[in-house]
């Protein structure tokens, strides 16, 4: 134990300076930090759309909190009603409040990109580390599965799947993250076969250290930086591709407001009342914007180039 | 170089068996029966019975596996379950479309991409810089199908000049369809444009710092012809290779490009074989999708060895 500690790669003292460097990088970079607020006014939003924390207390129905209004309520007669200082974004086909239902429908992408690429992330990191390490036929198998998969453009896949498994949350969650899993697998993979030839993974073995031990302390920390910027990025593809199969109507089931869906719901009504769908997805356009600045921070960071 | 296009014309027919196998085996694997969703709940037991017959889904796995790739390699992809209608047909009306939208946007992606990359990257740092890689990454993060309904908006709506929905007539009036063209293959091209802007700033900044971009300015040549003669030639190995990567994902948002215009193409027949569950032409377009990627994978390799005689070599 007390060998390894001192191996060279994972110095404490230096991880710490590592550490700043990294967080120092990052706030200097003006673009990285908008991109972080805005996630975190999304999330925000996504949390407290309603007091559920409250009400699960106290053991009844959830009422709106930072959403003005209850976003599945509808109010027919006046529906198509334009924005109006009651309703800032005016009202849809059934009379529901635009701006709550969009505050709500934050949890839905939030949820669907975050899953989804969580996902991604476990499938692609555990068989790229296995193909990486093992070597042989296990990697040319996966790698070549790999290549077949990335065959399909990825919203083709991810329709493909949807097809077999029918629409829904999970679904799509289960759909996006097969999507997404390739690139994590190759970026992983790659990196994995990178380290195996450093001399502290040399060093390790020579010590006898077992494969499992070599994978979860040598390799997968080093791997994992890598897997993190690439899961920053694509939680914003997630998220984008969420709202594209909403749109074609294989989303979660009305009246659970998403932004795919109410955009989808608005386009009879474009030229009579398009704030129906240009709000939402201008909601959509902020957050995938939100995740792909902060995503070229988090690449900034561990470009290693950036820190001279 | 012969034989460079040779090994890689071999390399890529084992992925397009294995990408065949696997559309095969999913639409296998869909829930319930094609036979029962081509008649309907209420038909009887003997007409789905027979249509299963007809349909070769009673033979075992292994012999519709082989008749599938068989009529594949043919070219016959069978009839459609819904109407009837041979799926031949259908493709040979609905690809002329698609690959005018997805040939169309490429180039305008290129055309309008590599220029402003290497301007962006001329500027590095300054505000036209600042204002490209802005406008790039809101680009890169617009749906294109809400890219595509804020066109309508502004052009079919508002000021009333192009039509919104629609493909024209492109086998009896190519000239007149091209009017339907320029909505869809704005919204593309446009959201092209921004990953080759990024990618072209990126690449050309990496070959400006190169020695030989230096000697050829210390040698006192303009720097116009440094910049397009040293700098960007060797900058458009990286810039043609991701293009190939984008231009296959672009088929991805042709999908719902097609979708929000209502024009005839492959995406539109995508999307209702998914949802009318016509599991023949289903698995019939994403073989031609999955084709198309796997040929422009292809064609990428091969102007990357055209370009960098090192990699034919």
């Amino acid at each position: 134990m007390q060998q390894e500690a001192a191996l060279p790669g994972q110095p404490g003292i230096q991880l710490r300076t590592q550490r700043e460097r990294a967080w120092q990088t990052f706030a200097r970079n003006r673009t990285a930090v908008a991109g972080l607020v805005l996630v975190l006014l999304v999330v925000f939003a996504a949390v407290f759309a309603d007091d559920w924390f409250i009400a699960m207390v106290q053991g009844r129905e959830a009422e709106p909190l930072l959403a003005p209004y209850n976003p599945i309520k509808q109010d027919t007669r006046n529906r198509l009603q334009p924005p109006s200082s009651e309703h800032i974004m005016g009202l849809d086909t059934y009379g529901r409040d635009v701006f709550s239902r969009i505050i709500y429908g934050a949890r839905v992408s939030l949820m669907v990109g975050l899953l989804a690429v969580a996902l991604a992330g476990l499938i692609g990191t555990l068989l790229g580390l296995f193909a990486g390490y093992s070597g042989g036929k296990v990697e040319d198998t996966i790698m070549r599965s790999v290549d077949v998969l990335m065959a399909f453009p990825s919203l083709i896949m991810g329709l493909m799947v949807l097809a077999v498994l029918g629409p829904g949350l999970t679904k799509m969650v289960i759909a996006i993250g097969i999507m997404l899993s390739p690139a994590f697998v190759r970026i992983v993979h790659s990196t994995t076969l990178s380290i195996k030839e450093n001399d502290y993974i040399m060093a390790a073995r020579a010590t006898g250290v077992s494969s499992w031990r070599m994978i979860a302390r040598h390799i997968l920390p080093n791997v994992l930086g890598e897997a993190v910027v690439l899961a920053s990025v694509y939680t914003a593809t997630a998220i984008r591709v969420e709202a594209n199969l909403s749109f074609i109507g294989l989303g979660v089931s009305p009246p659970t407001p998403a932004w795919g869906t109410m955009i989808r719901d608005g386009t009879q009504y474009l030229t009579t009342a398009p704030w129906i769908s240009i709000y939402p997805g201008l909601a959509i356009l902020i957050t995938v914007l939100a995740f792909n600045l902060l995503g070229d921070g988090m690449r900034d960071i561990m470009d290693p180039r950036s820190y001279s | 170089m012969l034989r460079y296009i040779i090994r890689r014309l071999l390399l890529a027919v084992p992925i397009l068996l294995a990408v065949f196998t696997l559309v095969f085996l999913v639409v296998r694997v869909i829930p319930g029966d094609p036979a029962v969703s081509a008649l309907g709940d209420y038909a009887s037991e003997e007409a789905v019975e027979a249509l299963r017959e007809r349909m070769g889904l009673n033979q075992p796995l292994y012999a519709q596996y082989f008749e599938f790739l068989g009529n594949l390699l043919r070219g016959d992809f069978g009839v459609s379950l819904i109407n009837g209608q041979p799926i031949n047909e259908q493709v040979a009306y609905a690809l002329p479309y698609t690959l005018q939208l997805t040939l169309a946007s490429v180039l305008l992606g290129i055309l309008m991409g590599v220029p402003l990359g290497v301007l962006t990257a001329l500027n590095r740092n300054n505000a036209i810089d600042y204002l490209g890689r802005i406008i790039s990454l809101v680009g890169l993060s617009v749906p294109a199908f809400y890219f595509g309904i804020l066109l309508i908006l502004l052009f079919a709506v508002k000021i009333d000049v192009l039509p919104a929905v629609g493909g024209g007539d492109l086998r009896e009036d190519p000239i007149g369809s091209l009017k339907y063209l320029v909505l869809p293959a704005l919204t593309l091209g446009l959201i092209m444009t921004t990953s080759v802007t990024r990618l072209a700033r990126s690449a050309m900044l990496n070959v400006l710092s190169e020695d030989y971009v230096r000697t050829a300015r210390a040698k006192g040549l303009a720097e116009r012809a440094v910049v397009v003669r040293h700098a960007l030639r060797s900058a458009l190995l990286p810039i043609v290779s991701i293009t190939g990567f984008w231009a296959a994902s672009l088929i991805g948002d042709s999908v719902l490009t097609e979708f929000i215009f209502s024009r005839p193409g492959l995406g539109k027949m995508l999307v209702g074989a998914i949802l009318q569950r016509d599991y023949t032409a289903l698995q019939s377009v994403m073989v031609i999708y999955a084709a198309f990627v796997v040929v422009i994978n292809l064609l990428t390799d091969l102007t990357y060895g055209l370009l960098d005689p090192r990699i034919s070599n």
